[in-house]
């Protein structure tokens, strides 16, 4: 089934809204077709704590859709408590910095 | 593939005062790393920073063009 965009848009906010912790990525959770999408799920994998990945370049009109609605051009896009955290490098470092852990014990209580 | 030094300068124009470092990271032109430290990242959370480079670089990036395929970046205020 093709989804028109308005479709998709509707599908992303639903995701983003629905889910504690979002992860838009090139690829899926199991099978990530990109490092640094591969390196934000090691991360929350390692946290143990539940997210959702979901593969935004299956359709290449998703991206362009995702990225309009988000203001951000790439990917992956981790998204927690409904807003965007950030990328593969902001992610690293709010791990590092401890400031993921709080973010995530806070959002997932 | 992008031109690195018109790389800094779109973000030394966007962000003056800034001090700026484009890496190739692969040496193919697309996979780029940017540092930049700037005064106007003070008071922005991290998010809002990678906006204000990402804004600068918006020709060069998706969907607009694919000059850049993957940005690193790490940024830090730069006091005046």
């Amino acid at each position: 089934m093709t989804l028109t965009e308005e479709q998709m848009l509707a599908t992303i906010k639903d995701v983003i809204e629905k889910n504690t912790i979002a992860v838009f990525m090139k690829g899926t959770p199991a099978q990530p077709k990109c490092g640094f999408s591969a390196a934000v799920v090691d991360i929350f994998k390692a946290m143990n704590v539940p997210f959702v990945g979901v593969d935004a370049i299956e359709d290449p009109r998703f991206r362009h859709v995702l990225s309009a609605h988000t203001q951000w051009p790439t990917l992956p896009q981790v998204f927690v408590s409904g807003k965007l955290i950030g990328g593969c490098d902001i992610v690293r470092e709010m791990k590092a910095s401890g400031e993921l852990d709080r973010l995530v014990a806070e959002a997932v209580k | 593939m992008a031109d690195l030094a018109e790389v800094k300068s779109l973000i030394e124009q966007a962000l003056p005062g800034s001090q700026v470092t484009v890496t190739d990271l692969t040496g193919g032109g697309d996979h780029l790393a940017v540092v930049v430290e700037a005064p106007q990242f003070a008071g922005k959370g991290l998010v809002d920073q990678h906006q204000m480079i990402y804004a600068a670089l918006k020709h060069k990036m998706l969907p607009v063009s694919r000059e850049i395929h993957a940005l690193q970046i790490r940024t830090s205020v730069l006091s005046r």
